[in-house]
Parts: structure tokens; sequence; C-alpha cells
């Protein structure tokens, strides 16, 4: 999200605006989303913190759990969101900026409320054959790249206490080829606390093909959703068509 | 008995999500530490995230423990708030709890598949015969997020499973318990609310 409007972009880049917080969310409570996550792009980057007054809104409107992102950098703002109603916050650049907040999140609010978003992409030829973590993702002119290695980092942060992860896959993320079910295998093996898959869907086969090659707990998906290429209660049905347990 | 429903303030507990969720089924219930109205109230719910020590604490320093073991209206514990109902948890090195539900509260047993906490949406078998799940199929999803639970036992109602059963719903006389979050599990957690609310 980015000023109010919900906004998606294609790897991170070129963002359209996909509508108004409150009626995309209402529309997917009334589709069967199982949970919802808003992502405040624009706050980590610029060093400030998100405009958070949505956050009630959403509470009101929802029956089911969401998830905040963006610029939580400090306990005191982890409080205020979980406060006005979140269920959980997700904490990506900060964490890496600052490990032990997690610990202090876990601590603190206990780890079911503590997601940690990491932005991986594949190591450039010559570098490694494995996977590398991405910071400042908001915003492209500042993304960086290589400080962690992406399994070491999983298995830091699930030491540290986070309690799910959501990984995003940047080579795949907006261009709808499917999940990079490679990494993704490679990150269930390493993550003993639920694992989100994001980035790549296109079609419904992708969702069938994520969980049952990556053996991941959820899957994220924008573009596909906001465009309504993809219905939610027809994909519900799929999975379970594919012995896919679904709520519906 | 005199008052509407109204939400136990136990301190500490994040409850907006389950007043939202009684306001969007027309329900204004206020959260309250007060001892008169909780005990006028037509309905008690007592919510609760956190630890079980701490909780019972602030119960107890508020002198709400043994009120609320008194109650003779119905009473809803959610999540926390249903161990709270037992007589015992494991959590803290071992709590005394209200005691007005038999039975103790053990920890969560992790498994390399099976991540504690619990947390997700999961299938729960329904009491046909329980007023709580009236209107609603035999199993129905409830979102959850726990790191101990009740063994199940008589008084269970609704039932999950995560590496053996456990009580995912409990009910013994007019104290009733979930488990899992029913102001964030849709349209079925919107009914039991309802449900709860018509007792």
């Amino acid at each position: 999200m980015r000023a109010g409007r919900v906004v998606k972009g294609v790897r991170f880049r070129d963002h359209r605006d996909m509508g108004g917080i409150l009626e995309l969310a209402g529309r997917y409570r009334d589709e069967g989303a199982d949970e919802l996550v808003f992502y405040d792009i624009t706050a980590s980057p610029g060093g400030r913190s998100v405009d958070r007054s949505w956050v009630t809104r959403v509470a009101e409107l929802l029956d089911i759990p969401f998830c905040v992102a963006g610029g939580i950098r400090d306990l005191a703002t982890a409080e205020g969101v979980l406060a006005d109603g979140a269920d959980k916050i997700s904490i990506n650049t900060p964490a890496l900026e600052d490990p032990a907040l997690i610990d202090q999140l876990a601590r603190r609010f206990g780890s079911q409320c503590v997601v940690i978003g990491i932005d991986s992409r594949r190591e450039p030829a010559g570098e490694g054959g494995g996977w590398q973590v991405a910071s400042h993702t908001g915003d492209p002119d500042r993304t960086r790249y290589g400080r962690r290695a992406t399994l070491d980092w999983v298995r830091e942060v699930q030491d540290r206490g986070a309690g799910e992860i959501v990984l995003n896959c940047m080579d795949s993320d907006g261009v709808r080829n499917g999940y990079d079910i490679e990494q993704l295998a490679a990150v269930r093996e390493a993550c003993m606390v639920p694992l989100i898959a994001s980035g790549g869907a296109g079609a419904p086969a992708h969702f069938v093909e994520v969980f049952h090659r990556a053996r991941v707990d959820g899957a994220l998906a924008a573009t596909v959703f906001h465009s309504g290429q993809i219905p939610i209660p027809e994909l519900k049905e799929l999975l379970a068509d594919n012995g896919i347990e679904v709520r519906r | 008995m005199s008052g509407g429903p109204v939400i136990v303030d136990s301190g500490g507990a994040n409850i907006s999500s389950l007043r939202f969720a009684l306001g969007r089924i027309g329900c204004k219930a206020p959260l309250t530490a007060d001892p008169g109205l909780i005990t006028r109230a037509s309905h008690v719910f007592l919510p609760g995230v956190g630890a079980a020590a701490d909780a019972m604490r602030r119960l107890e320093e508020r002198g709400l423990a043994d009120l609320v073991r008194g109650l003779q209206q119905p009473v809803l514990g959610i999540c926390l708030g249903m161990q709270l109902l037992y007589e015992y948890s494991a959590e803290d090195g071992g709590q005394a709890c209200l005691g007005v539900v038999p039975g103790r509260v053990e920890k969560l047993v992790a498994a390399p598949d099976r991540p504690v906490p619990h947390m997700g949406w999961n299938l729960t078998s329904l009491a046909g015969d329980s007023p709580l799940f009236a209107g609603l199929p035999g199993a129905a999803h409830f979102y959850f997020v726990h790191s101990y639970a009740a063994p199940v036992s008589p008084d269970t109602i609704a039932v999950a499973d995560y590496g053996g059963e456990l009580t995912a719903a409990v009910g013994h006389g007019n104290f009733f318990g979930t488990q899992f979050h029913p102001e964030r599990s849709g349209p079925a957690g919107a009914r039991v609310l309802q449900n709860f609310l018509g007792l």
C-alpha cells in the first residue's frame, strides 16, 4: 500500500493502483481469503513509519486474521498496531538491521504475532549457487542485496523467535510464471514454523504446485486476486479437488 | 441481571478484534473490570492473550477471579480465556486457574512438521447437540493461535486435531470456552458468537 491505496508492481517496480484498502479488504473477506497481509511499501525506504489510521478500520471490517507490514521497527510501534486490532506484525528490513528486535518482539508479544518477511533472490552468477536476502525493497533505488544468505537468515529468525516466515521470491514476483518452487522447497527444509509462499502466482495450477511440491503452509498472491483473474472460491475448489485441505 | 453482554477487562489482552466482531453482529459489549457490571451482565466474555500466570494475577489483582468463579450467567472464555476456566495450566511452570471446568491444560508438543504455536485454520468437529454450534455443519474451519491445549474430556464440545485430538471448545454448566478465535474465524465464528449470545 502507498498513501491509502493498494498498489502492485512487477518485480518490486512500476506500481499500479489496485483500489482502496477497505474496499479490497471487504471483497477478499467475502470471497473467502483466509488471511490478509497489508504491506506499506513506502514505509521503510523513507526511514519513516506507516500512517496506521486504517488498521482499526480494517480490524472492524475483517473477520479473518490480518497482518501489518512496513516500518515497524520498535516495540512501541508494534504494540500500537496490535492494539489497533492487527493479529500479526511482519518485519523485514528492520529485522535485518537489528536482528535482536525479533527476540524482543517475540518475548513481548509471543511468537504467534511475529512474522518475518524475507525478500530473496538467486545469487548473481559467480557468487555461489544459493539465494540472498534483499532489504529496503519498497524503493528500487535503495534496495540492497547480499547482506545474508537466505537459508542462514531463515534459521536465525526462527532461533530468535519468529512465528512465521513469508518468503517473497523476487525473481518470480509479479511475473505470474509460478512460485519459485526450488527456492521454497529449499527454505521449507530449513523452516520449522509456518512458511508462506509469495511471488509468482499466475494461474490456479501454480497454487496446487506450490502446496504439493514445496509443502508450504500458505500461498500469498496479490496481482491475480487484485485483478480478479483468479476468483478465490474457484481456486479453493481446485485445491480441494487436488487433496489440499482448505476452508470453504 | 439487568445489563447486556460485557467483556471482562483482564488487562494486557488485545481485545479490540473481539469487540469489533461483536459489533458486526450488532452487539455493543463494554470492556469492563467493574464487578457490579460483570455480575449484572447477561453474558460475559473472558478473552485473553498472553500467558496464564500473568492473566490469573491480573484477574486476582482486580478481585475478578472469585467473581468470575461465581457467575451464573453464560460465560465464554476465548483462547487463553478458555484455558483459565480449567483447574490448572502447565504454562509458566504450572499455574492454578479458575477451576470452573474440570481438567488441566497441557503444553502442545512440537514436531518437525507441526510447529508450536499451533497457528492457523483447522478443521474442527462440532458436537451437534451443543447450542453453541446451532446452524453449523458437523465440522467447520476455525482460526487457532495457541501453545497450550486441554485434552479431550467429557466436557469437550468441539475437537480439533494437531498431533492428537485437543479440546477446541468446552461447555460445563454455564461456562463455555473456545480454544479458537471466533472473532477471527469468518462466518462460522460469527455464528458461534451469535449462538452464545442467544443462550
